[in-house]
């Protein structure tokens, strides 16, 4: 019931049988394709209303309430808004990196989304080393932040995306460690084999206190990754203006801002696939009644209540917490992240040669 | 004016902070020189927002004078007020009704605590910390509504003549703010619990921008900025005006010198002004709420001069005046101004996003460092 799968398999046997194999595939990849995109225009405009409600709520009041029912069409209405705008480009910018930057980190953002499970059997690209191929392209955003920084002839933008790349470089070794203590665990580097692997619980329950920590270093590494705060130093809002995206206006801007929320949901739906199952229901070990009542609830929606419960806790942090300095963030990071993951690393390992786990 | 410079010499980079940023909370011009992100000199630009205020005065009558002074610093415009009727009276040797006196007292500290709630609020935005603000201004909204009933408008009071106040208290005055000071004792756990315990934000905040006793004392640094350092210089303690010798308080003093003392004497501030409220509240006097005056005020020739506490330092008002309607000439000594001096001094080292928590700290408004 509900499946996601059954109308893909719908879809691919009414292309198999109406074109021929090349022009059928093509046509795949196209919806595919139109599929991300309309994913990303969908997430961008959800997630920034979420977070325009759930910061309202933090701070005593309503929050956007005035288009369309109950607000909703502000996200909407506020895109517009900057499509019409004029994108400027400031004198001394170099043009080209200028331009380019915004797609840079845009492309990077949505190539991540092929490999995410986000039901059960629907997946756009189950590669084999899915987990490796998720931690070396999102750091392809980084390129794009210095472009930015470094084209906009800025003081603020350079001073606000040298500190994005000190950051994100120094995060993701830890988020790529804690990633790593789970692949130990389940043996495989494919995302449909890690979700497979939590068919009798989750790794969070599975794993003891070493997957708790993975957990929570790699949900502090993501939040530095994508910039937020407490880690948004190459923001600033108050030091650097708007740190690396002061000079962009208009759809350029926007493309930013859709990259920023795209980034979260990414990082937020790969937490869930390693450390919360993924699409996978939660089941507890044997107990055949309770995981068939389980079963009933779609895999989709499992996918994303994990997904958005994980996104919720990280806006939680944005309004809650005051900013890193950058001293601070680095030393958070080579002197206490990196020597515990690494030393966690050692546990899981431990673990999984003894067969400790579940 | 000023010649467009990139980098120094020696390869610094020199930014202009300000006039438009959000974190000068107002047209502040500083231009920085760093080295990597350190901090090797401050150098404050003013004149933005320059209204010649003390040569306006000159051009007013001693009744008109005062409701100047209320743009200046905007967040206690009440007690700038309160400054320079302090020092018109000085000059006509006119006794205040005890009923006005008292509520003079009440309002200062109801713009004291309204002033420290921008600030807190202000300082949580100034270290990324956005929901702060929207708390502080939730209690803020109150006492506006306790002034707009009593004093007519929000913000800039203009509620103190020579002589007492202009009108007497609203009949809800009593109620509401017996109310407030019940709905903000648990709040204040409430901010304690969003910055003050925040180890985050203590992390910013421990050790940063020290500004030692010798130096506060030299740079002329009044209010809590100097109390944070450890110099007891509270005005109403020292030089006590109206009823404050009276009043059971207690001058908060910090010894570290840090931003992060700076903050604690403001907060604890919060509850030393609370409990004024509470001494006085249910002890109003009866009787006339402004003493007879002359239609026209005409200080006699002589010099004076009246200073107070607002809260962000001492606040002076020196009037010379040759015996006319209106002051020959007028100096305000403004608290902002010296602190503001303070700031190269102590932010030197320091990382520039130190320099915006530090001036959060020193808890400007760039109206009073400027007139």
């Amino acid at each position: 019931m509900w499946s996601l799968s059954s109308i893909t398999d719908i879809v691919q046997t009414w292309l198999g049988s109406t074109f021929n194999p090349t022009i059928a595939l093509l046509l795949q990849f196209v919806m595919a394709g139109l599929l991300v995109i309309t994913l990303f225009a969908v997430l961008g405009l959800v997630l920034v209303f979420m977070e325009r409600k759930v910061s309202a709520y933090m701070q005593v009041r309503i929050g956007p309430n005035r288009v369309g029912p109950r607000g909703y069409l502000q996200t909407a209405a506020d895109t517009l808004k900057l499509l019409m705008k004029e994108g400027l480009v400031p004198a001394g910018a170099d043009k080209f990196l200028f331009n380019l930057a915004p797609y840079v980190v845009m492309i990077s953002a949505m190539l991540l989304m092929a490999p995410i499970a986000f039901a059960k059997d629907f997946q756009m690209w189950d590669l084999n080393i899915g987990v490796l191929y998720v931690s070396s392209v999102s750091s392809i955003a980084v390129i794009g932040i210095l472009m930015a920084g470094w084209s906009s002839n800025n003081k603020y933008s350079l001073l606000g995306a040298m500190r994005s790349g000190a950051q994100i470089v120094s995060y993701e070794l830890s988020a790529g460690l804690s990633i790593i203590s789970i692949v130990i665990l389940v043996g495989s580097l494919k995302i449909s084999d890690i979700i497979a692997s939590q068919q009798d619980g989750w790794w969070i329950f599975k794993g003891h206190i070493p997957a708790i920590i993975a957990f929570v270093i790699f949900l502090i590494a993501v939040t530095a990754e994508t910039n937020r705060a407490p880690f948004d130093l190459a923001e600033a809002e108050s030091e650097l203006t708007a740190g690396f995206h002061t000079e962009y206006s208009g759809m350029r801007f926007a493309l930013f801002f859709l990259a920023e929320y795209a980034n979260i949901f990414i990082v937020c739906a790969i937490g869930a696939t390693l450390f919360l199952g993924g699409w996978m229901p939660f089941h507890i070990g044997n107990l055949q009644a309770f995981n068939h009542i389980m079963d009933y609830i779609p895999s989709s929606i499992w996918f994303f209540g994990k997904t958005f419960f994980l996104i919720f806790v990280i806006m939680w942090f944005r309004w809650t917490f005051p900013r890193l300095r950058i001293d601070q963030l680095l030393n958070l990071e080579w002197k206490y992240l990196l020597p515990i993951s690494m030393f966690n690393v050692l546990l899981v390992t431990i673990m999984a040669i003894m067969k400790w786990h579940f | 004016m000023f010649e467009e410079v990139a980098t120094t010499e020696q390869g610094d980079l020199v930014i202009n902070v300000g006039p438009q940023h959000p974190s000068t909370h107002g047209v502040l011009h500083l231009i920085i020189t760093l080295r990597g992100e350190t901090i090797m000199k401050i150098e404050p630009h003013l004149g933005y927002i320059h209204r010649s205020i003390e040569k306006m005065c000159e051009g007013l009558t001693y009744r008109q004078f005062v409701y100047v002074t209320s743009k200046m610093d905007y967040l206690s415009s009440h007690i700038n007020n309160h400054g320079c009727v302090l020092c018109v009276e000085k000059g006509l040797q006119l006794e205040v009704t005890p009923r006005a006196q008292v509520i003079r007292v009440l309002m200062d500290e109801l713009t004291r605590i309204a002033s420290h709630c921008l600030w807190w609020g202000a300082l949580g935005m100034d270290v990324g910390a956005l929901t702060p603000f929207f708390h502080a201004f939730r209690e803020r909204e109150m006492i506006n509504v306790i002034m707009e009933e009593t004093c007519g408008t929000r913000l800039t009071m203009n509620y103190m003549v020579p002589g007492g106040v202009m009108a007497d208290l609203h009949s809800n005055f009593q109620k509401r703010v017996k109310q407030f000071i019940k709905d903000f004792k648990p709040k204040l756990i409430e901010y304690d619990d969003l910055l003050t315990n925040n180890s985050i934000f203590i992390e910013r905040m421990k050790g940063v921008g020290i500004l030692s006793k010798d130096d506060a004392v030299s740079y002329g640094c009044t209010g809590p900025t100097a109390r944070g350092s450890g110099v007891s210089c509270d005005i109403r303690k020292w030089y006590p005006y109206e009823i404050y010798d009276k009043l059971n308080f207690e001058e908060v003093l910090e010894t570290e010198g840090d931003s992060y003392s700076r903050y604690m004497v403001r907060v604890r501030e919060f509850r030393q002004s609370l409990s004024i409220l509470e001494q006085l509240i249910d002890n109003i006097p009866e009787g006339d709420f402004q003493t007879k005056t002359k239609a026209v005020l005409k200080l006699p020739k002589g010099e004076f001069y009246s200073k107070v506490e607002t809260a962000r330092g001492e606040f002076g008002v020196y009037i010379v005046a040759e015996g006319a309607t209106n002051p020959y000439r007028i100096k305000f000594r403004s608290p902002g101004f010296s602190n503001l001096s303070a700031l190269d001094h102590i932010a030197r080292g320091q990382k520039i996003a130190d320099m915006i928590a530090i001036m959060g700290s020193l808890d400007f408004v760039i109206p009073d460092i400027d007139r």
